[in-house]
């Protein structure tokens, strides 16, 4: 009963935040609808790295290899082949997804502290990269006057801010609705036990390892197609966006939205990259100092994010996690042997 | 007569120490075999051989005719060896249906017209009628974390039941349970399916000779005896290993 109301009432915020998001455009400026829609796609690549952190057990400082592999890929595509929004979606998804296939060698195997050493290695090589490849990314100068991008066949080009935006909206709001079906399905249940256990989810047959490089490929795909919304949300990219202030910003949002949802991820990276690009302009230099603070008091108060947060307030009575108890001492069996 | 599970000259050291020193193991088809022994005698590590986690210095393993002694605990587990932990080892963020989900998706067989969610579907009807034999209908949605010790040792052995095994490894099953639940731990085992041959590690003797058509007794990493419960409980040789190993 109890959770049947909780749900109702995510599920009614969920669809009031929607809503709010629909209509935004025609309430705020368009210098915030042009944060927003960048945000939209900092807050996909957000949910990636929450399905790798919080629902596949491999904490990740690197999503914004794919990201920017997905972002280059469309700029490409868009400057040179096509202007059509999905056509360079589905090139930007397989970009993400091919380069986190070419690094699933180095990441499935490892664990903890040494996953988020490779990623954030695998990160700045990828930004090295894209600063050196001038004549394919333009170098540190980056990639400028990307056309405006067409959403389908037959359909006008994405002219203003708005149409930007909502472009940006409609596909987080697909890509994150298929995450949550792919996370009810078998594989999500089964990425969500390796994270409980991983020796155990072995020892009934699983192949692990399999499981999670499905896991960091479907990321690598969500995040290359966030990197193709930032294209169209800002018609220039340069490695400046892809860099380990991004990566860091990312897995706070995530930490303090709660690492195993995908709401939350949404959430916490919105709440993150609002704060460093609003507050920029209201308290020039302390941005940093503010998402430090933040970041403390979430994990002091809510240490299991602020979408968990109801589990804080567990009635009285209501059971709790259970601590492992400890193995029984030998028994002796002599006495037994003698009987 | 050809075993289900035949291990022969199992060797392992931890340095100069030999955990196993060239043990002979047979195991046939439904049979009830415990593995009993002093402290240190080197049953869990034989366990942790035959389940694929230690690989030996020497020896072969052969389940079924084949040899498995390169593969590990997953691939094992997929030809029908199956284990039980000292300490219940289940997933403590999902329910007591989804442990048991999540524990048949690797052999389940889901019917031949595909359709989307069907082998999850399949392992679905297996889990009711499994959670409801280990007495865990009441709980099937709880999440395993809140069950109590005696519980997760029922989900426990209701997802190893569900991987569909052909051999089960029991380490120390009643370690840390009350002697209520011990006894609905007996009657649990005793109702396993008779295909199901059993492995059990466990320093309980009454719970062995409760539970057990054969006995293997182990000393320093060697095979002391092997027989019937009655013979072993009879052996002065046994005695006298026990005696030795606890003073």
């Amino acid at each position: 009963m109890r959770g049947e109301v909780i749900r109702r009432v995510r599920g009614g915020i969920a669809a009031l935040v929607l809503v709010g998001l629909v209509v935004a455009p025609w309430v705020v400026d368009d210098y915030t609808t042009a944060i927003l829609a960048r945000t939209l796609a900092l807050a996909l690549v957000g949910v990636s790295v929450a399905l790798l952190t919080g629902v596949a057990g491999m904490p990740t400082l690197g999503q914004t290899a794919p990201y920017a592999a997905g972002a280059y890929a469309c700029a490409v595509v868009g400057s040179r082949v096509s202007d059509v929004g999905v056509v360079q979606l589905v090139v930007a998804a397989a970009a993400g997804a091919l380069l986190a296939a070419l690094t699933v060698p180095l990441v499935v195997h490892a664990r903890g502290v040494i996953v988020l050493m490779i990623t954030l290695a695998i990160g700045e090589l990828v930004v090295i990269v894209l600063g050196r490849w001038r004549s394919v990314t333009g170098g540190t100068d980056g990639l400028a006057g990307i056309p405006a991008v067409r959403p389908f066949w037959g359909l006008p080009a994405l002219a203003n801010d708005q149409a930007r935006y909502l472009y940006a909206l409609v596909v987080v709001a697909t890509l994150v609705g298929a995450v949550l079906v792919l996370l009810r399905t078998r594989a999500g249940l089964v990425l969500r036990a390796g994270r409980d256990d991983e020796t155990r989810l072995r020892a009934s047959g699983h192949r692990v390892a399999l499981h999670l490089s499905g896991a960091h490929i479907a990321a690598g795909a969500i995040a290359g197609a966030a990197g193709s919304l930032l294209v169209v949300a800002q018609q220039y990219i340069s490695p400046a966006d892809f860099g380990f202030d991004t990566s860091a910003l990312l897995l706070l949002g995530v930490v303090i939205g709660g690492t195993a949802s995908v709401g939350g991820a949404l959430v916490g990276a919105a709440l993150v990259i609002a704060v460093r690009d609003w507050l920029f302009g209201v308290l020039p230099g302390h941005a940093p100092l503010v998402l430090g603070a933040l970041f403390v008091a979430t994990v002091y108060l809510l240490p299991t994010g602020v979408n968990r947060a109801r589990g804080r307030l567990r009635p009285p009575g209501a059971p709790a996690l259970q601590p492992e108890q400890p193995a029984a001492h030998d028994q002796a069996t002599v006495a037994e042997l003698h009987r | 007569m050809t075993g289900l599970l035949e291990a022969q000259g199992i060797s392992v050291r931890y340095g100069s120490l030999a955990a196993l020193d060239g043990v002979d193991l047979r195991i046939h088809d439904g049979q009830r075999h415990a593995l009993i022994g002093p402290n240190g005698a080197g049953k869990t590590t034989l366990l942790n051989v035959l389940g694929g986690s230690t690989r030996p210095q020497r020896g072969t393993v052969r389940f079924d005719g084949r040899d498995v002694g390169r593969l590990g605990p997953a691939a094992r587990a997929r030809r029908g060896i199956n284990r039980i932990h000292q300490r219940p080892a289940v997933f403590p963020t999902l329910t007591a249906t989804e442990n048991v989900v999540v524990a048949a998706l690797p052999r389940v067989i889901p019917s031949r017209r595909w359709r989307p969610g069907g082998r999850r579907h399949a392992a679905q009807r297996l889990a009711g009628p499994l959670l409801d034999q280990m007495g865990l209908t009441a709980v099937a949605a709880v999440p395993a974390g809140h069950l109590a010790h005696g519980q997760r040792r029922q989900l426990e052995i209701a997802m190893a039941l569900a991987g569909r095994p052909r051999l089960l490894l029991l380490d120390e099953p009643a370690a840390g349970l009350s002697a209520i639940e011990v006894g609905r731990l007996v009657e649990l085992l005793q109702a396993l399916p008779r295909a199901v041959a059993v492995l059990l590690v466990e320093h309980r003797l009454d719970l062995v000779y409760a539970l057990s058509d054969t006995v293997t007794v182990l000393r320093d990493g060697q095979r002391l005896a092997a027989g019937t419960p009655d013979e072993i409980r009879t052996s002065p040789l046994v005695r006298q290993a026990y005696a030795d190993g606890v003073a």
